[in-house]
């Protein structure tokens, strides 16, 4: 049985909170930049958009193509840094913590 | 012009034939799993025995509904590029669902969010109103799938709309009452095998007319529609109604009780999170999918044809499979929509019938000391009785305009349940009275924005203007919910609360005493 206070002060614990956060947050601000970019572009900047390129696509199908091949980047980002960083993380703590 | 003829809209054997094989080995699959279903862990979250590629897939089976299908593919091959600006916000409150919710709510909760909410908690002002919150969005989701079936089951079948709700509802509540989330689960999964692996087939045979090059497809198009379709034309208007629409299905993706139940079908949070990665890149493979059968449909049967099956569109998919592949291909994607239809409210009754159960009874009228055969007793009960319901509100609101209605599921989800959700996970301060005046805030200000506004005061009420100009009032009810959270939170502080906060955090980030 671990002890919850004592694994509240652990400095390896306020660390693995702290960089959960820090990166699930540097996340959650890419895909809202990324979406709401592409919102205000298509409010204020649409001529943007239509501009060809080569000649069958325009720019603003590969964006909006992008922004989907993004959304689920960023999720796969997400996981790989917690399979491998965070898990390891937490299994070292609550390794210690059965000592 | 050539002339034109469909068996749309006709009982076609093939399909009727495919839908019964479906709905037959749905059943096979609702027996057996039946069997298996003994203990309320079984009912709501099956057993926590679903991997992480299954729940990817069963997420993506709960997000892509037959609407989001033959609407969007309608949407697009009537107005060109808007529709892929529709589907995108709907794909991109999945991130926002993995950085921010799935990790959490499936450490510290059971079955439902509320559970995460009530966590350090009073239960029952807290369980009410996450009820309330949940219920809400459950119901406007679920009538507006169940009124677009009877009328999708009509236009592709020439079945009675009565008749098409009624045969969706019974079919649903067999899965539901017997099966479970186990039953429920397995037919998502293979709804949503069979809608991408169709969706595929089509998108390979559009494509075909084209020599395998999109931009031949998108050049067709160009000539015979103007350059206007492959850029946006007039879906964002006006710019602050675009981003509160966009908060509402960014924010509300992760507050759609439905979708967050999911998370406690799998065995930890390692899972979870795999999960929303294949539900992500499913979903939006479908969504690029459906933005190429749309523009198929625009240059391969033609804008004309569409309008004159259905002024919105949405036989163009079915439009399309006929034009590229036979009566036969018709028929499959017919079965496939039918199914999809199935499997959606399925899972949204389940959700449902879980906050009555496992909320309301379990936690606020037997104040936990139900045990669980009771509880099963009631979640199945409530199983039948939204099974009912949902028909009975399906018939009661045929031919109206129930279009807002999932924007209205949407906005309540982004502004009830996710800003309680997330400030139970993160803020220590967070307090009884604040967790129930956020979800309050959230749920009546969303609910009185939408009715004065242009889609339900205008389009619905039939006001000349509309008394608040925007469509979705997430901008606004989503940062209210918040503020009235700590507001609630200062005014009624609650030590007990923040004492339990420590006990959170180590079963939240360690996952620690997770069931």
């Amino acid at each position: 049985m671990i002890s919850v206070t004592n694994v509240l002060q652990k400095a390896k614990f306020l660390e693995l909170v702290r960089r959960k956060w820090t990166i699930s947050l540097i996340l959650t601000a890419a895909i809202l930049a990324i979406y709401f970019g592409f919102v205000l572009v298509l409010a204020f900047g649409k001529q943007l958009l239509m501009a060809k390129i080569g000649a069958h696509m325009t720019l603003g199908i590969l964006v909006g193509l992008g922004v989907i091949l993004a959304a689920w980047v960023l999720t796969g980002i997400y996981v790989v840094w917690a399979n491998t960083s965070y898990d390891k993380a937490v299994s070292e703590i609550l390794a210690e913590e059965q000592e | 012009m050539q002339p034109f003829s469909t068996t749309i809209g006709q009982p076609n054997a093939l399909s009727i034939t495919l839908f019964f094989a479906f709905v037959a080995l749905t059943l096979v699959i609702t027996y057996f799993a039946a069997k298996r279903s003994k203990t309320a862990s079984d009912f709501y979250a099956a057993g926590r025995s679903v991997t992480g590629f299954q729940n990817g897939l069963a997420l993506a089976g709960d997000y892509m509904s037959a609407a989001s299908f033959l609407g969007i593919a309608g949407l697009v091959s009537l107005k060109g590029y808007d529709g892929l600006i529709y589907s995108i916000g709907f794909l991109v409150g999945w991130p926002i669902v993995l950085f921010l919710i799935a990790e959490p709510l499936r450490n510290l909760g059971k079955y439902t969010f509320a559970d995460v909410v009530a966590y350090r908690l009073r239960q029952k002002p807290v369980r009410i109103a996450a009820s309330v919150g949940s219920l809400t969005t459950v119901a406007f989701y679920l009538i507006a799938q169940m009124v677009g079936s009877g009328s999708l089951v009509k236009l592709m079948f020439g079945l009675p709309y009565e008749l098409a709700v009624i045969i969706v509802g019974a079919i649903m509540i067999a899965y539901v009452l017997f099966g479970g989330m186990l039953a429920t689960t397995w037919v998502q999964i293979i709804k949503a095998v069979l809608l991408l692996s169709g969706a595929t087939v089509m998108v390979f045979l559009v494509l075909a007319h084209f020599g395998f090059n999109p931009g031949r497809m998108f050049s067709a198009a160009a000539a015979r529609y103007g350059d206007g379709v492959l850029a946006p034309g007039g879906l964002v208007a006006n710019p602050l109604d675009a981003v509160s629409l966009g908060i509402a299905l960014m924010f509300g993706t992760a507050g759609l009780p439905h979708i967050l139940m999911r998370f406690y079908t799998v065995p930890d949070a390692k899972a979870a999170r795999k999960s929303v990665f294949y539900a992500t890149g499913l979903i939006g493979y479908f969504y690029i999918l459906t933005f190429i059968i749309g523009f198929g449909a625009m240059v391969l049967v033609g804008q004309d044809i569409i309008t004159r099956i259905d002024k919105g569109g949405n036989m163009a998919a079915l439009l399309l499979a006929e034009a590229t592949g036979g009566t036969v291909f018709l028929g499959f994607i017919a079965a496939v929509a039918f199914a999809t239809i199935l499997a959606v409210v399925a899972g949204l009754t389940l959700a449902g019938a879980t906050t009555f159960a496992h909320d309301l009874y379990v936690n606020v009228f037997a104040a936990g000391r139900a045990t669980e055969t009771q509880e099963i007793k009631v979640a199945k009960r409530a199983t039948l009785a939204l099974g009912v319901l949902a028909i009975g509100l399906g018939i009661a609101f045929k031919g109206q305009n129930v279009a807002f209605m999932v924007g209205l599921a949407f906005a309540i989800a982004a502004s009830a349940n996710f800003p309680a959700l997330l400030m139970s996970i993160l803020w220590q301060r967070f307090s009884t009275f604040g967790a129930t005046l956020s979800i309050a805030t959230g749920a009546l200000t969303a609910t009185t924005l939408i009715i004065l506004s242009p889609t339900v005061w205008v389009d619905v009420l039939g006001n000349p203007s509309a008394i608040f100009a925007w469509k979705n009032p997430a901008l606004i009810s989503m940062p209210a919910a918040f503020l009235a959270g700590w507001l609630g939170s200062l005014l009624r502080p609650e030590e007990e609360a923040e004492k339990k906060f420590a006990m959170l955090k180590v079963r939240n980030y360690l996952s620690v005493g997770a069931e």
